[in-house]
């Protein structure tokens, strides 16, 4: 069954996944883990701030991006963008935007929704008491937020946001439709290149799944080490 | 922004010489939904039987749950998409990988079984959180009327979680909906693929996009709709949700 493969292959391009690949693919998921958080606070924020129309538009961009596949949503950032940036710099031709902002940018967008659902469940499990003991002692909204609620909240739900940030690194692999060198990339070109489709795959799918163990491991125990005791 | 909108591209003949772009991107959506349905339904068995597994009181069945879970979780979508298409022949014994390969509508069935098992791991841990959610009175009532381990599930146990867990259930079919969009990374012409191959027909990027877009927001209008009426429909009585 294994007997005519070449599992050298994948020693030979190991460099190359890992240097470039992994780079890639670890970068995108660590910035656009921390875009998405930020924009996603800002969207629970909105969606919790009491005034109805930021509230609608940003329960209206959850939904949207929530219901549309990321493949689509890729498509329609590494098109898009070109255009925004046109617009946003006043350029006369869409500007060319690389492979890497384009696909950050888009994954930061898609995973605000997510990430924003995660923050809101977060928010709402402080109990009213305590933004409410906040304005007693004479803090502003904003330093409520900043000093009593968001850190709480965030407390309370990192091992739902790694694990969400777990998700983000399996999905950065659908970059491969745009033929950016990610980690899967790479490994598929030199599977391409050497005609070494089954070990480079399976490097692949094996490398991920580690990964991903590892991480979701790291999560059982730090839910086990962090949880207030209340 | 200087592009040319045209939004009578839809009636215009499509290159394949199979109608119109509109009905290329309508044949994709059917391909989208059928292979949704496939793979639902091989989520739900085998995700309904892992999910139990992972309850019975047996310690190799729970180890069995849990490994089967971590598998299909701890791989991206598109990685287990490739092991289906590209590895899994290669693996198997000479005769059967060429049967395999020479399929026609390859894509088409490992999309759904490749998706299907991606669901089936999340589908057996709602499962698996919706018999824990049963008061453990319920299994206990059930032993002591006579019941079997298997009649303990079938009559008691599954009738109650599965209405419990509908809801959640109900967005994973969505994502199942969403995922068969990643086949296109193996050549299965669904609404995204389409769009894409109008998109490079046409040269009109927002139109096919946006086109599909509205498309899947419908059937996600739709889907969310029906299941409001089912989740009514077989509410549990004196639930909070009941009537």
């Amino acid at each position: 069954m294994f007997g005519n493969l070449d599992f050298d292959v994948i020693r030979r391009a190991l460099p190359y996944l890992f240097y470039e690949g992994m780079t890639f693919t670890l970068t995108l998921t660590g910035l656009a883990a921390l875009g998405g958080l930020v924009f996603g606070t800002a969207l629970a924020l909105m969606r919790l701030s009491g005034f109805k129309i930021l509230g609608r538009i940003a329960g209206v961009y959850v939904d949207f991006m929530r219901s549309l596949p990321l493949v689509l949503v890729i498509f329609w950032f590494y098109f898009l963008v070109p255009y925004i940036g046109q617009w946003l710099t006043g350029a006369s031709r869409p500007i060319s935007v690389g492979a890497f902002a384009s696909s950050l940018i888009t994954f930061i967008m898609f995973e605000a929704a997510y990430f924003s659902e995660i923050m809101r469940a977060g928010i709402q499990s402080i109990s009213r008491g305590q933004p409410a003991a906040a304005s007693a002692l004479g803090l502003t909204y904003a330093q409520t937020m900043r000093y009593v609620v968001l850190p709480q909240a965030f407390r309370n739900m990192l091992p739902v946001l790694i694990t969400q940030t777990i998700v983000l690194f399996q999905d950065t692999s659908l970059v491969y439709v745009l033929s950016i060198t990610d980690f899967l990339g790479a490994a598929s070109k030199v599977a391409q290149r050497d005609g070494r489709l089954v070990e480079m795959y399976l490097f692949a799918a094996v490398v991920y799944f580690t990964i991903s163990c590892i991480a979701s491991f790291g999560v059982r125990r730090l839910q086990a080490r962090i949880a207030i005791i209340r | 922004m200087n592009y040319n909108w045209n939004w009578g591209i839809f009636f215009q003949p499509n290159p394949m010489g199979t109608g119109t772009y509109l009905d290329m991107l309508l044949s994709g959506l059917v391909l989208t939904l059928k292979t949704a349905a496939l793979a639902w339904i091989i989520a739900l068995i085998t995700g309904s039987l892992v999910g139990v597994m992972r309850t019975l009181p047996s310690k190799g069945a729970n180890w069995f749950g849990f490994a089967y879970v971590e598998f299909f979780r701890n791989m991206p979508l598109l990685v287990q998409l490739f092991l289906w298409f590209f590895v899994l022949p290669e693996l198997l014994p000479k005769a059967a990988g060429i049967w395999l390969k020479q399929l026609p509508n390859a894509p088409f069935w490992t999309a759904a079984i490749g998706v299907g098992f991606f669901m089936s791991a999340r589908v057996a841990v709602q499962l698996q959180a919706g018999i824990g959610s049963l008061p453990r009175g319920q299994k206990m009532a059930a032993t002591a009327l006579g019941l079997t381990t298997a009649q303990g599930y079938r009559y008691v146990l599954l009738p109650m979680a599965f209405r419990i867990i509908l809801p959640p259930l109900t967005s994973e079919f969505l994502n199942t909906i969403k995922n068969t969009a990643v086949a296109i990374t193996i050549g299965l012409l669904e609404l995204t693929g389409q769009a894409r191959s109008m998109q490079e027909f046409s040269f009109q990027v927002f139109e096919a996009f946006t086109a599909a877009t509205i498309l899947y927001l419908l059937v996600n209008a739709v889907v969310v709709t029906a299941m409001r009426f089912l989740e009514r429909w077989v509410a549990i009585p004196g639930y909070i949700t009941g009537k």
